[in-house]
């Protein structure tokens, strides 16, 4: 039947992303297009592979059918497994009725069964929503060797961003003492990276007690972890170093993919020793053609250049036609930029239309904001879309919805 | 209606010595990303063709590597999928047992496995037809005339030098095969050429390997085709999209060069809605242009990083440009490394070559340069 498993990972990939607005209207935040060919769900995913965890549960919610759909039976991941590989786990309807996942801990305590089947020693949390390559397999010798109830993953922020995350204060073998929830006066520089290590039966018990406390919010960071610390449970803090970022925001996710750029860019997914699996489509390679202009730029595959792209992130079979001008931008796949428009300071979800001289977004340096264009929408000709803009709909004067 | 689809992997391997050193015609790396096999494959599964059979001979462990389980082509299936056959040794192997050299031999050769085929057709492809044609349509054709055996043709404009590598073929009217001429040695003009590609019903396919194996025949156009004619029903199928075929090292850097130069030719092999071209996924991440890069008229593959100047070139996957470096009229292959300051020109450089700082190679568009599989300059 099923064989044990040392290590399962499970991966929220439920929340909606409620702040990167247009681009997560019809999708799932870790179902968003990160860095030309992958989505943010690829960075956890392709780090459990690689750190040798094949067990994954993706805990969906809001929006499943595109992340769903990627995700599919995960061979891009090599995670079709004859024992254990992913597993989709929507909410469900039950005996005693039908819930939504009400809230990080309760999503994990609805999957218990899931997790039971492969009795396994230690159970992985992580969340769908962050860039970064970390090794799992490291996280988890640390926490067998230090004998922890429960390892939390930490990150050294600055003292005055502290207080936007959950801190974590530890003695000097980095035994957790106390937990601050975004303090307004943080002790520590250690912030909680939502990537957790518990010794399944540890979780399972109080999960069981967060689901039997009423007026819990049911979430691991506001419930199960101060319970724990509470209880005087063992809990360790793991350290990481690296590029790490939380691409909640439209701004934030702007900075991820400019962060692949430059030489040495801050954030390397050439690893060829720590690879980002992600599912290809089989599109013909990206020409860039006699007047093409390509600098400081990713481009992906079946891509048409015949234009200007500057400083920009290409996602797949991308056209920018001649004359047009795309600047400090990030264009999702099947996106068309027509001849004289200029794409300035800009996201532009997938298959979308900007128009013959049509204007997105403002310069850099003198824009309010990044201008954000939903998927599926035509920028008419000549339109001039504001910098800060968000574009959802075909509401907007000079919008139009492109039938499919 | 069941189709299979039979492949040969080696049948040219001669063209082009220096690219069939270490591999089959079969997986000579083509077009940034691909390798030949994957326009024939992808024509196949585009069609609905599942059970896959690639006849190969020697030097195969790269088309191995290359096709893996199928997956990528949508081939890895309990029933049907894609099947390698190599050659059919005893283990009282005396000298008599040679591998073929003819596709019909090549078909001898596995009898073992197309005695078992159980679909209606078998299409046979050769391994370096470059071209995206839809081939449940010439099944349809075929079926509908009742044909047993069904040939793609194109019609070109040849010259003597091209009339004497290719085989034409003579239709009436009504699309049936007068007349089969294999390598004219004095033809000029416009004529059907025959493409390689062909359609057979099941048992039509069955009963010339057994004839042959009895009378010892060799060629399928001398000994079968032109035989056949008069008692059997061969048709034409007329294709008119892009189409190429490798010949020599000439003609692998021209078609080549050709994606780079005409916008239709990429279109109609690459942007056929709904007949995509699969390949291996190696997972590279997307290409990576510095602020000094300068790129014009390339065709460029994922996981390359360019910091100095590409022109008309072709770039597959996992290439590095060093800074001041100058590529024009190259093509090269998976992860050519090049240090700063270099020059090349007309080069074909195979896999994993390294060029090292201030290097300078120049090739002609008529005899490009060729860097053979991990040289080190």
């Amino acid at each position: 039947m099923f064989k044990k498993k040392e290590c399962v990972a499970m991966l929220l990939a439920g929340g909606q992303g409620s702040r990167l607005y247009a681009l997560t209207e019809k999708t799932a935040k870790p179902a968003v297009t990160f860095g030309g060919k992958y989505r943010i769900i690829d960075f956890p995913m392709s780090n459990c592979v690689n750190s040798g965890i094949f067990t994954v549960g993706v805990l969906t919610q809001y929006q499943p059918l595109v992340l769903n759909e990627y995700i599919g039976n995960g061979q891009p991941w090599d995670l079709d497994r004859m024992n254990g590989g992913v597993m989709v786990l929507p909410p469900y309807q039950g005996k005693n009725g039908a819930d939504w996942y009400k809230g990080t801990a309760n999503a994990i305590y609805q999957n218990l069964d899931f997790i039971k089947r492969y009795a396994p020693d230690y159970v992985l949390i992580l969340s769908g929503d962050h860039i970064y390559k970390m090794d799992y397999n490291a996280m988890l010798q640390s926490h067998k060797n230090s004998g922890a109830d429960c390892t939390i993953a930490v990150l050294e922020v600055p003292l005055s961003e502290a207080s936007r995350f959950g801190i974590m204060v530890t003695d000097d073998t980095g035994r957790i003492t106390e937990f601050q929830e975004k303090p307004k006066n943080p002790t520590s520089t250690k912030a909680s990276m939502g990537i957790y290590i518990f010794n399944t039966k540890v979780l399972e018990k109080y999960l069981i007690d967060d689901e039997n406390t009423p007026g819990s919010s049911n979430d691991f960071g506001k419930n199960i972890i101060p319970n724990m610390l509470g209880d005087g449970m063992k809990m360790y803090t793991f350290p990481f170093e690296g590029y790490w970022k939380d691409v909640g925001t439209i701004s934030s996710l702007w900075e991820a993919n400019m962060d692949l750029l430059g030489e040495k860019p801050e954030f390397n997914v050439h690893d060829k020793k720590w690879r980002i699996f992600s599912r290809n489509y089989a599109a013909p390679p990206h020409y860039v053609g006699e007047d093409g202009n390509v600098s400081d730029s990713i481009v992906s595959e079946g891509c048409e250049i015949y234009g200007t792209v500057e400083h920009s992130v290409l996602s797949g079979n991308v056209i920018v036609e001649k004359g047009a001008i795309v600047k400090d931008s990030v264009i999702m796949s099947g996106t068309v930029i027509k001849s004289g428009a200029v794409v300035n300071y800009s996201i532009i979800d997938s298959n979308s239309i900007v128009s013959e001289n049509a204007k997105v977004g403002e310069d850099k340096e003198g824009a309010k904001g990044i201008a954000v264009i939903g998927s599926g929408l035509c920028v008419e000709p000549n339109v001039v879309i504001d910098s800060e803009a968000m574009i959802n709909n075909d509401a907007f004067d000079g919008i139009t919805s492109i039938e499919e | 209606m069941s189709t299979a689809g039979i492949i040969f992997s080696n049948i040219h391997d001669n063209n082009i010595p220096e690219l069939t050193r270490n591999r089959t015609m079969a997986s000579v790396p083509f077009g940034c990303r691909y390798r030949l096999i994957d326009f024939a494959l992808s024509n196949m599964v585009n069609s609905n063709i599942n059970n896959v059979s690639v006849i190969t001979h020697y030097n195969y462990q790269s088309l191995m590597d290359h096709i893996g389980s199928g997956k990528d082509w949508d081939l890895a299936r309990r029933s049907g999928g894609i099947k390698i056959l190599p050659p059919f040794i005893r283990t009282t192997a005396n000298s008599a047992n040679q591998l073929y050299t003819t596709r019909l031999e090549a078909l001898k050769s596995v009898n073992y496995a197309i005695s078992k085929i159980t679909d209606d057709y078998v299409v046979l492809s050769d391994c370096d037809v470059i071209c995206n044609i839809d081939l449940n349509d010439m099944i349809k054709y075929h079926k509908a005339n009742d044909a047993d055996l069904t040939m793609a043709v194109k019609k070109v404009n040849l010259t003597k030098e091209q009339a004497k590598i290719n085989v034409l073929v003579d239709s009436n009217s009504n699309g049936e095969i007068t007349d089969v001429q294999a390598y004219p040695t004095n033809f000029e003009g416009e004529a059907d050429i025959n493409l390689n590609i062909m359609v057979m019903t099941r048992q039509y396919l069955q009963e010339i390997v057994e004839d042959s194996i009895a009378h010892n025949y060799t060629s399928l156009t001398k000994d079968i085709i032109l035989r056949g004619i008069s008692r059997k029903t061969y048709r034409t199928y007329r294709y008119d999209g892009y189409f190429a075929c490798i010949s020599s090292s000439q003609d692998y850097y021209a078609s080549s060069m050709e994606l780079i130069k005409d916008k239709d030719v990429r279109k109609q092999l690459f942007g056929v809605k709904n007949r995509p071209v699969y390949t291996k996924v190696r997972n590279s991440a997307p290409t990576y242009y510095s602020p000094e890069a300068k790129v014009t008229n390339s065709l460029i593959a994922d996981g390359c990083e360019i910091f100095g100047e590409v022109e008309n070139s072709i770039l597959f996957r996992g290439t590095k440009i060093g800074k001041g470096t100058k590529v024009k009229n190259s093509i090269l292959f998976q992860d050519t490394y090049t240090g700063e300051n270099v020059v090349l020109n007309c080069v074909i450089a195979d896999k994993n070559v390294v060029v090292r700082d201030n290097k300078v190679l120049s090739g002609d568009e008529t005899l490009p340069f060729y860097l053979a599989k991990g040289k080190m300059i």
